[in-house]
Formats: structure tokens, C-alpha cells, sequence
């Protein structure tokens, strides 16, 4: 087995994690800081955000008006002390990206131009055309170049933390390149692996988004925060799922039905728009959780369009024309050519909602710490408690930095503070974890890995989706435990270890399988309606006397993982109704 | 799906073989088929030793390139239904890198020239951490599409200077370096120069502007490294040299 060891250990290498190495070496650059990534850097998801990052930079606007945004949007259930520091920082911190060469979009002065996002009352979404996270994530990679405090392992697939003697001491990781397993040993690990929409059928993320670091904490025993909490983002590609920003709507795009109905005014989104005339908050631009909940509800109705990728709406951009198009959206005018071979120009695109983003993650407290000392988590595969119960849109962009740089900053000092455990039980544990991993590899049973994947994902699209009843989530849950059980008999073909992205995956897939665990259960747990958890059957309503608080799974060795629960902060903004439509603006709403 | 389509790969594990080896599947055809949802495809119903590279599948992420029928692609932005035709679509890794396994070539050499060329905004006096500098359109539009690139790797494959000297910079690290270049807000130019300047610098390039044609993300990297060039004759070379292959925009 190689041993290296380093500092601090950053897991991930998209926004987050780098931005948390920066500010690591920048508070430190005595540090040896390990940034390791199953990919290179820049093909982290993060690559894939389109529509752009939240920060306050209008005159008329305030960070009051971000987070009582925020905190609605999230349906109270967001952490008032967490989305306070968030709206306070998120500004400066895309100035520091400018700083280091973002190519935020201008206005004709030169001067940082925002645009309208859903859920939000004034226009504060920075954004680069409609590549944001691209530029985002490219920025900070070339910046970190210049840092010597910062190496990568790229190419390294994280399979185990070490914990010892109560601290997390770090983590076992297999060179992909030569399948060898390696020891790192660290003061410091943090966790920056993005979200786990894989585990459904239908999503927007990249191959790579499998809830890595999630069930690598739950393992541990570091509960998992909100997880039944799945955003379904409103416009994704039938068939593929592929992502086609919000932004979309944020520039006039709007949405109709097989009619040609916008039919948003019937689900509290109204009055209608005017064509080309995007209000805040209003039609289109409400908060994801509702425009998709109105998808579903126009689907059994019989009111939307089948076409040969399945049902969908009409996401019409064709009013804002040619130039406004190339100019805000073009990437979008080349997903939709490419990938449903519709030109925006000319046509409307077909979309639908997809599994997009993880609310929820590993429980940490607002400093970005995990329970487990020594172990840290930040971006989409943590939860500090920002989203609540639905995200809105470029929120978490602006995350990954404002985090991302605070648990760089809290890595490097206790980084600096020394606390490598006993080295040889670490490698004890490291020899044992290794063996079962090469179990895997030559692992002969009769089950295959991509049924599994297949029954997990239909299972979650069916139990956890858009709106969950009873029957379905106890069905998913027990399919999930089903599935697990069965991954023990998995048999794989591929024998080799150079790249042998089979057996990887298998590990991915054990991943995929604690996440979905943590995520039905919590799901079964929470007896309310909230943001994007609905259960109209049983319990269609917010019900705050019981369930305003976080759910926190913990695993348990070979059963259900147990589901405690956490108070939400409430600092200044009491539980309320959440105004969209014409209820938010003072027109009158239908 | 209507019929079937065959896929040749260019296989090569390095702990069994001693060179690559072609393998031949059979893969159902759908309208909709990336060449990426055939190689997985085959990956989870025909044969899970096959390795590839892929994650957004939506042509951002730069992971996926291979050959296909010889050419420089992203797997992911490539169709079936454009080599119904031909009948066979050929995959192999990338033309001009060393290759690790099946279709996973070794990008490393090309991240160590991308890392070089001091990719990242320089500047002596930077506006207060409280402002943006300011940057017009017309500013922004000088080296936009330069800061388009994906780090696919598919312009060295296809660069037949790098494929005979690997220490060429090459066209992705080129483009990126001018795309700091020319920012308004960059003062790091002459500290990059030596890098453009060197035997390994713009002046390797000999003009072929194939890394252009295979550029998924329109970057067009033969102009950037075009425009590192200070010297007008060489300008004129490659006008006309352009002029030649068609491209009146030159």
C-alpha cells in the first residue's frame, strides 16, 4: 500500500474544494494541501451550472431582501444564523472571482450586470452568459495554479475515511491510473464531493454526482441533514434530463401546456405575465418546488405534450429573439439543437422537471465542522443549513465560495494546530478497509451491477419524487434495503486494476445505495408537507409544531438508519406563508 | 430504436496486452444515440471491461473526447445517426497522447502545458477588494472566446506538431495563455511571453488549423496562437493560408 501524508486533505477538486484550497493556502502557505479528485478539477459538476451565482449589488437591493428570499424560498427550514453569514459574504466573494478573472457578464458601462432568478424579489444573479459554473470552475482552478501550497492527486478515488481514536486521520483513496490503493494521512479532511441525483433515472447531473462523501460521513456515523429533501429542477431535457437554466426564464422564456396555456396563473403563480416581461416571483419565475409540483399536476390532467422522449411542456424562448438569445443563452441554444434537435429561435423546447440538486447532506455547523473532529464539509454534499427545503436557483454557486473559503480557512487552522493520529493504527485500518475493497473487485455472485443501479433509480423516481405517498416511500424503502442486500452478491467481470471503472463504479453504487437509504427514510419520517416535500395523501400540509426542525439520519449496522431530529434557527424571520405570484408583488393574483 | 449499428473499439489493457487490439460490438441504433449511450451501452450489457471517460453529457465537462472514424470528438456530442451511412463506427482513445487503458488517454502532459502558461489573471495594482474592475463588452469580446475552452484535449489530437514533439505547448495552453493576454484586466502579459516565445511557444506552430475545425466549443485556438505571433509576415502566411483553405474570414 503507498502512504502519503499531507495537511489537510481536500475530497473534490469542483468549486468548493478548490475554493477551500485557495483560502487554505492563502490563511497558511506553510501548508501541504492535497486537493484529490476522482476527475480532473475541471470536470467537476459544478462545470455544468448555467444560470449564475447570488450576490446583493444593486443599489435598491439589500441582503435583508436575500435572505427573507432565502429563507421563504427554503420554506423556514433553512438555519436564519447560516443564511445570514451567507448573504452577508456572497457579494464579496464574486468580487474576488472577478478579481480573479471571472468573466461575469457587463452591462454596456462595464459594470456587472445580474439578472432575475425564480424566488428572487430583485435581480441579483450574477451570471457569464449562461455558463457560470464553467467559468466559475475554470477561474478557480487556473488561480489555485499559482498557489505551491496546493498538489493534486487527480485521479484519485476517495473509498474510506480512517478514524481514530475519535478523529477522522484520513482516508484510504485508490490511484485510478494504477488501481493501487493509497494511504493518505491528514490533520484535516474535507469533504467537497457534490450532490447524489444519481440515484434517480431522470436527472441533470454528470455521471460522476454519486453522493460520494455523503455516505462516506454516514459510514462514519456523521448523520446526514435533510436528505429528504430532492430538488426536481422545472426544465430539463425529456430523455436525457439535461439541464436548461432557469435563466431561461429569468431573460422572458415562458411555459405552456399542450394548449399553449401558460398554465403556471392556475397553481398561485399568477396574474400572467406579460409577454417578454418577467416579474420577480411571479409566473415563471416562482421557486423550483412549485412550477415543478405544477408540471405534475398538468401531467394528470392530461395536459401535456407527448412527444417521443416522453411527456413534457412548452418552454417557448422564441419571443426574446435571435440576438437576445446568442447573447444571454447561447449555450442553451446549442443544448436544445444538440440534444433534441430544436432550434429556441424557432421553437419551443420541450422540457420537464428532473432530479437536479441535493438540499440536504452531511450535518455540519455553520462553521462547515462535521460531529467528527477533524473532518469538514462544504458545497452540495454538505448541509449547513442555507436551502432549507427548497433552494433557490444561483444560491448555491455563491455557496461553494462563501463555504468553500471558510472551511479552507477552519482546515488550515486546525491544520496548523497538528493532529495526526497514531500512524501505525491508521494503517492498521487502512490495511483492513483495503482488503475489503479488493473483495470487491474479484467479487463473483450472481447479481449485476447495472441492474441494481437500474431498480435503485426507478425506485427513487417512483417513491421520492415530486410528490411521495405513503405506499410508495415504505415501497421504496424496502426496495432500497432489498438492494442492498443484494449488492452483496454482486459479481463483477473485469479482473484488472488499471482503470477498472467497473469496480468503481461497484463502489459508487454502494455509495448511491447509503444515500438512497438516508434519503427514503427521512422522507417516511417527515409526517408534514414542506418546500419539495410533498405528501398530499397523508399529510398535505406544513405542520411547524412538529416538523420545524432538520431530520438527521444515522446509520445502523444492517438495519434502518435511525432518524433523529434538530431545531431550526430562528433568528429574526418567524415562520410565514410563502408569497409568490400576485400575492408577492401587490397585484392581484387569480 | 430501429436496427443495429456495429462499434469497433480500440481495446488495450495494459496488464494483458502488449499493444491495442480491435474489439467489435454490436449496439442498438436510436436517433437520439450519443456515441457516449452506445459505449455505455456495451459497458453494462456487453462487456463491463471496457473503460471510457464521461460525466456531464452535455459537452461542457471535456471528458469524454475519443476518435471517432478517425476524427477528434466529444463521445457525448457525437451521433450514431451521423454514421448510419458508413455502417461502422470506429472509437479509439486520442490521437497523439499515450493511452492508459481502452479509450483513456494520459491528458496529463496536456494539464502540465495548460498549467505553464501562468493561466490566471495577473496584476500589480488591483481595484479594492470592495470593487470590480471594470470591463466593457467590447473588452470582454477580445478574448471570450478564448476563455471558452473545456480542456477536452481534442485540438492535440489533432495537432500534428504536437504529435511529433509532446513538448509543444500546444493549442489549448496557447489559446489560454492569450485569453489572459488579452483581458483588460491582465497586467501578466510579458511575464508569459517567455512561455509563447520559447522553442515550445506559438512559433511551433506550423499553421494547419485542424485544432480549429475539431474544437467542439468554437475556440478557435489557430487564432489565438495566430495572434501571439508579433511578426506581419507570419500574419500574412496565415491569411493566406486560410484564404486558401476556404475561410475568407481571415
Amino acid at each position: 500500500m503507498n502512504q502519503q501524508t499531507a495537511d489537510i486533505v481536500i475530497v473534490g477538486g469542483g468549486g468548493a474544494g478548490l475554493r477551500a484550497a485557495i483560502a487554505a493556502a492563502e490563511a497558511n502557505p506553510g501548508l501541504d494541501i492535497l486537493l484529490l479528485s476522482k476527475v480532473y478539477p475541471m470536470r467537476s459538476h459544478t462545470v455544468a451550472a448555467e444560470g449564475g451565482c447570488a450576490g446583493v449589488i444593486q443599489p435598491h437591493d439589500s441582503v435583508d431582501a436575500h435572505f427573507d428570499d432565502t429563507v421563504a424560498g427554503g420554506d423556514w427550514l433553512c438555519d436564519q444564523d447560516v443564511v445570514d453569514y451567507f448573504v452577508r459574504h456572497a457579494t464579496e466573494e464574486n468580487l474576488r472571482l472577478e478579481h480573479w478573472g471571472c468573466p461575469w457578464s457587463r452591462k454596456p458601462d462595464g459594470s456587472i450586470n445580474v439578472r432575475a432568478f425564480g424566488g428572487m424579489q430583485i435581480e441579483r444573479t450574477w451570471f457569464a452568459a449562461d455558463k457560470t459554473g464553467f467559468h466559475i470552475l475554470h477561474t478557480l482552478f487556473q488561480t489555485s495554479l499559482q498557489y505551491p501550497a496546493i498538489r493534486r492527486c487527480d485521479e484519485y478515488f476517495c473509498t474510506d475515511l480512517l478514524v481514530e481514536d475519535g478523529h477522522c486521520g484520513g482516508l484510504l483513496a485508490i490511484d485510478m491510473r494504477s488501481g493501487e490503493q493509497t494511504l493518505i494521512a491528514a490533520s484535516a479532511v474535507i469533504l467537497a464531493t457534490g450532490g447524489a441525483a444519481r440515484v434517480y433515472r431522470y436527472n441533470t447531473n454528470g455521471g460522476i454526482v454519486t453522493g460520494d462523501g455523503m455516505a462516506l460521513a454516514y459510514r462514519q456515523g456523521v448523520p446526514l441533514r435533510d436528505m429528504e429533501f430532492m430538488q426536481y429542477h422545472p426544465t430539463g431535457l425529456p430523455g436525457s434530463g439535461i439541464l436548461i437554466t432557469e435563466a431561461a426564464r429569468g431573460e422572458g422564456g415562458v411555459l405552456t401546456n399542450r394548449d399553449g396555456y401558460r398554465y403556471l396563473q392556475d397553481y398561485g403563480l399568477g396574474p400572467e405575465t406579460p409577454l417578454g416581461r418577467p416579474q420577480n416571483k411571479q409566473m415563471e419565475l416562482g421557486p423550483r418546488d412549485r412550477l415543478s409540483q405544477a408540471f405534475w399536476h398538468e401531467q394528470l390532467a392530461g395536459r401535456t405534450v407527448a412527444t417521443e422522449r416522453g411527456e413534457a411542456v412548452y418552454l417557448d424562448l422564441r419571443h426574446l429573439g435571435e440576438q437576445h438569445i446568442q447573447e444571454r443563452l447561447p449555450f442553451i441554444r446549442d443544448l436544445a439543437r444538440t440534444y433534441v434537435n430544436v432550434d429556441a429561435v424557432r421553437e419551443p423546447i420541450p422540457v420537464r422537471p428532473t432530479a437536479h440538486y441535493t438540499m440536504g447532506g452531511i450535518q455540519t455547523d455553520r462553521h462547515t465542522a462535521t460531529c467528527l473532529p477533524g473532518l469538514y464539509a462544504v458545497g452540495e454534499c454538505a448541509s449547513i443549513g442555507l436551502h432549507g427545503a427548497n433552494r433557490l436557483g444561483s444560491n448555491s454557486l455563491a455557496e461553494l465560495s462563501v463555504f468553500g473559503r471558510l472551511a479552507g480557512e477552519q482546515a488550515a487552522d486546525r491544520a496548523a494546530q497538528g493532529h495526526a493520529v497514531n500512524p501505525q493504527a491508521l494503517r492498521q485500518q487502512a490495511e483492513a478497509r483495503a482488503v475489503e475493497r479488493e473483495a470487491l473487485r474479484t467479487a463473483d455472485g450472481p447479481e449485476r451491477l447495472p441492474v441494481l443501479r437500474d431498480e435503485m433509480a426507478a425506485s427513487m423516481e417512483a417513491g421520492i419524487g415530486i410528490f411521495r405517498s405513503p405506499a410508495s416511500m415504505t415501497a421504496t424503502t424496502e426496495k432500497i434495503a432489498e438492494l442492498k442486500a443484494r449488492y452483496q452478491q454482486l459479481g463483477l467481470r473485469d479482473r484488472s486494476r488499471a482503470f477498472n471503472t467497473e469496480w468503481l463504479q461497484a463502489i459508487e453504487l454502494g455509495f448511491l445505495l447509503d444515500v438512497a437509504e438516508a434519503m427514503s427514510y427521512s422522507a417516511l419520517a417527515r409526517q408534514e408537507s414542506r418546500g419539495s416535500h410533498q405528501r398530499p395523501e397523508d399529510f398535505p400540509v406544513r405542520d411547524d409544531a412538529h416538523f420545524l426542525r432538520h431530520s438527521l439520519a444515522q446509520q445502523q449496522r444492517g438495519g434502518a438508519p435511525a432518524i433523529n431530529w434538530q431545531d431550526v434557527v430562528i433568528t429574526r424571520s418567524a415562520p410565514g406563508e410563502r408569497h409568490y405570484g400576485g400575492k408577492a408583488t401587490g397585484e392581484a393574483g387569480t | 430504436m430501429n436496427g443495429t449499428l456495429e462499434l469497433v473499439v480500440t481495446r488495450y489493457l495494459p496488464e494483458q496486452d502488449t499493444q491495442p487490439r480491435e474489439q467489435s460490438y454490436t449496439v442498438p441504433y436510436g436517433e437520439d444515440m450519443s456515441v457516449l449511450d452506445a459505449l455505455n451501452y456495451i459497458k453494462d450489457e456487453l462487456d463491463p471491461s471496457l473503460s471510457h471517460r464521461w460525466s456531464c453529457r452535455m459537452a461542457i465537462c471535456g471528458s469524454c473526447g475519443v476518435m471517432v472514424n478517425g476524427e477528434p470528438k466529444l463521445s457525448c456530442k457525437t451521433f450514431l445517426r451521423d454514421y448510419r451511412k458508413a455502417g461502422v463506427v470506429r472509437v479509439r482513445a486520442l490521437d497523439n497522447l499515450p493511452v492508459e487503458r481502452d479509450l483513456i488517454a494520459d491528458i496529463s502532459g496536456v494539464v502540465e502545458h495548460i498549467e505553464a502558461v501562468k493561466p490566471w489573471l495577473i496584476r500589480h495594482n488591483s481595484a479594492p477588494a470592495s470593487e470590480a474592475h471594470t470591463q466593457t463588452p467590447a473588452q470582454m469580446a477580445r478574448y471570450h472566446a478564448f476563455s471558452q475552452c473545456i480542456n477536452c484535449a481534442l485540438c492535440y489530437a489533432a495537432c500534428p506538431q504536437f504529435g511529433r514533439n509532446p513538448e509543444f505547448l500546444g493549442p489549448a495552453a496557447l489559446t489560454l495563455a492569450q485569453r489572459y493576454n488579452l483581458d483588460s484586466r491582465d497586467e501578466g502579459k510579458e511575464e508569459r511571453m517567455p512561455w509563447l516565445n520559447a522553442t515550445e511557444g506559438v512559433w511551433s506552430c506550423t499553421f494547419v488549423g485542424y485544432c480549429s475545425e475539431v474544437c467542439p466549443k468554437d475556440v478557435d485556438p489557430a487564432s489565438a496562437i495566430n495572434r501571439g505571433k508579433v511578426a506581419s509576415d507570419i500574419n500574412y502566411g496565415v491569411n493566406v493560408f486560410r484564404l486558401l483553405r476556404g475561410k475568407g474570414d481571415a
